[in-house]
């Protein structure tokens, strides 16, 4: 859904930071709890770069786990879906990653 | 995904001022920063850069330039038929606050008709393929809708549980609203727009009586994706919990007006 737009938005950074020239490959740091599904992104990728200076880059997207600390036990834990829950019951749960949308690096022909 | 849900990349955006002259929206200017090192013989260049960092920077932009006039903008979602419209409806007839709209919708003019029989001052965003507003779309908004200094600027988004969620348009609060004919379990199935709620309003509750559902149930499903928006039950259509909701918005206000001259309102990332 959003992320044509979210595909978008990578290659107006790229565009914007490297004006002009040529890549070959991008690397992205996708979160588990960004609410941009990795699959879709990849769907978008070529016919969003094309006739941009990304056309036929590779995209590499590093799946990142969401993370979350339990104030209450002190736990540190995985977190695969937004709801906020320690598994000693407590919903005082803070995130500490996991929400990460990020363009990494890119490789310059 | 996309021929599925048909977002499109806004080359179709379409905004309107209704009730008024019709004169088209002239696009602002967008002055472009590049702020990179000398590429020249690098193979691989480290961004770290958010991917929706030019939409971040636009939304920015709309909150000083809101800031500057000492208004606030609620951005309002939920799924299509919560209530958006109705809610707003009653609110500029019976909230003693300087209120003006932006409504965002894919297709039609009908929701800024309703809200220009008001009398609200109201500009229609139409987004053609797209499925969310984002930062740019409401920059145009807000340039046609030109509210009066104080105001509060209430931007209805695309009826959508998913997209919206992503996009910082430059608000002050995110206000969501899930009504009780949609079920208990919308949280839990759209956490991404509940985690990033100020205020989620429960609409609908008139309906309660006929419904197979207890109000409990959906706080309790809130609360376990958000454990620190408020929440406040009402009734739209009927009036049941609307005051609340004012005095809500009024605090916005007298927020604003407390820091005015800062970039004051929350900050989303």
């Amino acid at each position: 859904m959003h992320e044509l737009s979210v595909t978008q938005g990578v290659v107006d950074a790229v565009v914007d930071a490297l004006p002009g020239r040529r890549i070959t490959r991008v690397d992205l740091d996708i979160g588990a709890l960004s609410g941009v599904e990795p699959e879709a992104l990849r769907f978008c990728f070529d016919l969003v770069t094309a006739g941009t200076g990304l056309e036929g880059a590779e995209l590499v997207i590093a799946e990142l786990p969401g993370r979350a600390h339990c104030e209450d036990c002190g736990s540190d834990f995985v977190l695969d879906t937004c709801i906020l829950l320690c598994r000693c019951g407590s919903a005082d749960v803070r995130v500490r990653s996991g929400q990460e949308l990020q363009i990494r690096s890119v490789r310059v022909a | 995904m996309c021929a599925t849900c048909g977002c499109g990349d806004g080359a179709g955006v379409r905004v309107t001022a209704v009730g008024r002259d019709g004169t088209p929206v002239h696009p602002h200017p967008h002055p472009h920063h590049h702020d990179h090192d000398d590429p020249d013989h690098a193979h691989t260049v480290v961004l770290e850069q958010r991917i929706l960092a030019k939409n971040d920077r636009l939304a920015e932009r709309n909150r000083r330039w809101l800031a500057a006039r000492g208004c606030v903008v609620v951005n309002l979602m939920s799924a299509p038929g919560s209530g958006k419209t109705t809610l707003l409806e009653r609110t500029i007839g019976e909230a003693a606050l300087p209120l003006a709209v932006i409504e965002g919708d894919q297709e039609t003019l009908a929701d800024a008709r309703r809200i220009e029989a008001t009398g609200c001052p109201v500009v229609q965003i139409n987004t053609g393929a797209g499925c969310h507003l984002d930062a740019d779309m409401t920059a145009r908004g807000l340039h046609a809708l030109d509210p009066r200094p104080g105001s509060v600027v209430v931007v209805e988004n695309v009826g959508n549980l998913v997209c919206p969620a992503l996009f910082d348009l430059g608000e002050t609060r995110r206000v969501v609203i899930m009504s009780t004919t949609e079920g208990p379990d919308k949280p839990l199935k759209y956490p991404q727009m509940f985690l990033g709620a100020d205020l989620v309003l429960v609409n609908k509750i008139d309906l309660l009586p006929h419904l197979d559902l207890r109000l409990e149930e959906i706080v309790e499903n809130v609360r376990a994706v958000n454990p620190t928006a408020d929440l406040l039950p009402l009734s739209a259509a009927r009036g049941e919990g609307m005051t609340t909701w004012y005095g809500w918005l009024g605090r916005l206000t007298d927020a604003t007006a407390a820091h005015h001259g800062d970039a004051g309102g929350t900050v989303r990332s």
